[in-house]
């Protein structure tokens, strides 16, 4: 009997999601990197994470990469740009933090205004801890920047009514809807954001991340559900295009964050972070991450050549 | 292909006597084939009918072994293509490559690398199972003294021993045959000479073809030959052509229920790339899907602790929460001085909170609540983990009793708490500790000498 490869059909498709003036995202019609299935669509996307402030609680094997340019979010924007060549860039208003420098909606849009016009690729906007400071700071950084296509990292449940309205609605930017790891959430919030009017183009959706080894099956189980109820159940609620914020939960975990004199037969500091960042991001994206955001360069250049390898 | 109730009936003695429990051969025979029951509870079955329906109700996916005693290992016997269809069962192992024209420092190098990463996580010993020998000499003796040398340095390692020529096999094996090695190499040419050693030293044997096709002709004809403990490889030595070997041919086994792909397969990520993140981003992928055995070039903490711990999240069960005993739980020789902590009830922040509060080597108790068996943020969001879960389990598990200190350490993540648990217990204070447990051992030491 000769081989008969096991082909599978899909009815669904993922929608396709243009961040900035060309930035595409998803329109895939095959689970992650099936391409002996059928069409793999955009080929997902990396963006680096900068701070509007300096990243003090950042490891130092990451920190130090950006030691020269970290005072200055509109410097460490050109910075990544011009020497790692990321998709995008994600400012994340940690200033904002009430908790923290508590710093105003106004100022950080001003921050956002200034890297939009000095940076050519598109942003993703990034929030604090805090939901109802960044439902302040989103609407404030979408009035400057409106029709922007950029993404605001993000909307959850008690706060998308304003984000919707503001990002979405009003401004014409793109909304990502934030769930805890459950598809059943995914799904309500997903439907909760187009009842206020926003078009399934203009969305993206993080359904909840964590370190590989910290939950992460949770992750990884929640990511394969929704794509199969996108894709073989043609479920259009769910046929969203996926962002995963890596960088903000792998750095945090001990692998990453042990300095080398507590641990010293673990080795290398830095090599534990940006190994830590890689798998998380590889995790992601073989269940159906369209686009992930990375701290370290080197994770970048890996991330970026799996990425290549997988697609091309 | 599996049988249907009639089906099995006609292979039953038809006796209706009983003895299996059922009331007639024909009841018997339909539970049988829901797999309800077992062909073993009919005494009277021939050995026939028995292979018959052994070979008819077997799983799609064969499990496979390799290594002796403790370390013996299963590979395979899957039946879902993703976890949370029912759950995956057999992890995959983690090899090193050696060759025999490697130079003696390099070799040295991967064998103290290898002794090197040995850790526990969450109750599960962390180390590489399999040293992989490439035989590139063609020279016997020289192929044998590494895999000596090696084997004898890391008492852990069970051989992977890889060459197509089956001379060289025969001697590698029984140089090794103690251990239980893997023999890789059976090919369009070898094959019926390596099938004759896999079966005469019971060795799971690695097939290697040229693509899927080829594979599955090579693996027709070896099944034909009654061999059936193999680990598959459809040769694809880079990262894109090895994802679809690995998915296909677990399609192949799963979804077409075509058993001669039912085996599982070995992931060459050594010869994927150079670069060791790279390797690492290949591993990482190869563990979701679906690799029995990923071979790295090397090994070390940084590619060890990112793998280690993903597959064992993917390899969890998730019907079966990782949740441990509520009580209060003395760390070293904790008396009724020392520090108390709270935690949750999941074993995965349980453990990393022990580990670490072991690492600090300040004996200490910890407390752990009824939390429905979630994370710290989780249960805390759930409603689980809050004032009033803690102060019951002070009062269940006779804490002021225990321990004379009334200071409770609470995880940073849920500082919001303090207040509450305060009103909750009179004459408890609170302390909030760090958001991560890896700041503990600094934590616990400082809290010691503040006091005394
Ligand atoms: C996996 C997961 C789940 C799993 C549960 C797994 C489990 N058994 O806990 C599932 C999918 C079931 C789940 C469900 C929910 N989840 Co959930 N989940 C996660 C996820 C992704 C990882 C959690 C994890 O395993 N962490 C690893 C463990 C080890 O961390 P940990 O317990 O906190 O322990 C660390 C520290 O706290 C510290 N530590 C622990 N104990 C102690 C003690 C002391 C003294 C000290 C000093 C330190 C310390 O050490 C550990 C390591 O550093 C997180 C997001 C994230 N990335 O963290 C969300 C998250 C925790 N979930 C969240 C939510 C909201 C929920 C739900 C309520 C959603 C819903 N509305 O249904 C439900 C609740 C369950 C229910 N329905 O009843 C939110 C909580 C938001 C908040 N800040 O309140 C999070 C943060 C996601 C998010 N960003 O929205 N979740
Ligand atoms: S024991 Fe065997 S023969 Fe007897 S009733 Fe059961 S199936 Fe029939």
């Amino acid at each position: 009997m000769a081989y008969k490869m096991p082909a599978q059909k899909y009815s669904g498709q993922i929608q396709e999601v243009t961040i900035g003036s060309d930035l595409k995202l998803g329109g895939e019609s095959v689970l992650p990197f099936y391409s002996f299935d059928g069409d793999m669509g955009n080929k997902p996307v990396i963006g680096m994470e900068i701070w509007d402030i300096i990243p003090e609680s950042w490891p130092e094997g990451v920190l130090n990469t950006f030691k020269d340019v970290a005072d200055d979010p509109v410097k460490w924007a050109k910075y990544c740009e011009e020497k790692y060549n990321p998709d995008f860039i994600c400012i994340k208003f940690e200033g904002a933090n009430p908790d923290g420098l508590d710093k105003s909606p106004e100022e950080c849009a001003e921050v956002a205004k200034k890297l939009a016009e000095n940076v050519k690729v598109p942003l993703v906007i990034a929030g604090c801890q805090n939901n109802e400071k960044n439902a302040k700071v989103f609407t404030k950084v979408a009035e400057a920047l409106p029709d922007k296509n950029y993404v605001f990292l993000s909307a959850v449940e008690s706060n998308y009514k304003e984000v919707g309205a503001a990002v979405g609605m009003a401004y014409g930017n793109i909304v990502a809807a934030e769930s805890s790891v459950d598809l059943n959430l995914a799904k309500q919030l997903n439907i909760l954001v187009t009842q206020l009017g926003i078009k399934p183009e203009k969305m993206v959706m993080d359904p909840g991340c964590a370190a590989v080894g910290y939950g992460f099956e949770y992750v990884v189980t929640t990511m394969d559900r929704i794509r199969l109820a996108a894709l073989q159940q043609s479920d259009t609620t769910l046929q969203i295009p996926m962002i995963l914020p890596v960088s903000f939960e792998s750095w945090k975990v001990k692998e990453s964050i042990a300095p080398e004199e507590e641990m010293p037969e673990w080795g290398s500091q830095e090599d534990r972070g940006i190994a830590m960042e890689i798998s998380t991001a590889v995790g992601v994206l073989g269940s159906g991450a369209n686009a992930v955001i990375l701290r370290h360069p080197r994770s970048v250049e890996v991330v970026r050549n799996f990425i290549s390898e997988m697609t091309e | 292909m599996a049988l249907n109730g009639m089906q099995i009936y006609k292979l039953l003695p038809r006796k209706n006597c009983k003895e299996c429990g059922f009331p007639t051969c024909l009841a018997f025979a339909m539970k049988l084939a829901q797999g309800g029951t077992e062909a073993e509870k009919c005494p009277y079955m021939s050995d026939e009918a028995k292979a018959q329906l052994a070979e008819a109700t077997a799983p799609p996916m064969r499990t496979v072994k390799f290594g002796t005693n403790d370390l013996e290992y299963s590979l395979g016997g899957e039946t879902v293509l993703f976890r949370h269809e029912k759950t995956f069962v057999n992890r995959p192992r983690f090899a090193v490559m050696f060759s025999d024209t490697m130079s003696p420092e390099e070799i040295e190098k991967k064998i103290k690398n290898i002794n090197a990463v040995n850790y526990t996580r969450i109750n599960e010993e962390m180390y590489v199972e399999i040293a992989a020998f490439r035989c590139e000499s063609q020279d016997k003796d020289t192929f044998i003294s590494l895999i000596k040398k090696v084997t004898e340095k890391c008492s852990k390692v069970v051989p992977m021993v890889i060459t197509d020529n089956p001379e060289i096999a025969t001697a590698a094996v029984s140089e090794c045959a103690d251990k239980g090695p893997i023999l890789f190499g059976a090919n369009e040419q070898n094959h019926d000479a390596m099938v004759n050693l896999a079966k005469e030293n019971k060795l799971l044997l690695g097939v290697t073809a040229d693509g899927k096709e080829k594979l599955y002709e090579l693996v027709e004809k070896i099944q034909k030959a009654g061999y059936r403990e193999l680990l598959l490889d459809a040769g694809s030595r880079n990262l894109k052509g090895a994802f679809d070997d690995m998915v296909n041919i677990r399609r192949t086994a799963l979804l077409s229920g075509d058993r001669t792909f039912g085996y599982p397969t070995v992931a060459f990520v050594c010869d994927m790339a150079q670069d060791k993140m790279m390797q690492l981003a290949c591993a990482s992928l190869f563990v979701e899907k679906y690799a029995s055995i990923i071979v790295l070039s090397d090994i070390d903490y940084s590619l060890a602790l990112p793998l280690f711990a993903l597959r064992q999240n993917i390899f969890t069960d998730p019907q079966r929460p990782m949740r441990i005993e509520q009580g209060v739980y003395k760390i070293g020789t904790a008396d009724e001085e020392s520090p108390l902590l709270v935690t949750v009830d999941f074993a995965l922040t349980y453990f990393i909170v022990s580990g670490e509060v072991e690492r600090s080597k300040v004996p200490s108790w910890i407390l752990i609540p009824d939390a429905g068996g979630y994370s710290v943020l989780t249960a805390w969001a759930a409603g689980k983990f809050n004032a009033k879960s803690i102060a019951k389990a002070v009062k269940e598990f006779e804490v002021e009793n225990k321990i004379k200190t009334r200071e409770l350490i609470i995880p940073g993540k849920v500082a919001v708490l303090k207040a509450d648990i305060e009103d909750e217990l009179p004459g408890w204070k609170v302390i909030v500790g760090a958001e991560e447990a890896a700041a503990l051992p600094n934590f616990l030491k400082n809290y010691q000498q503040a006091a005394s």
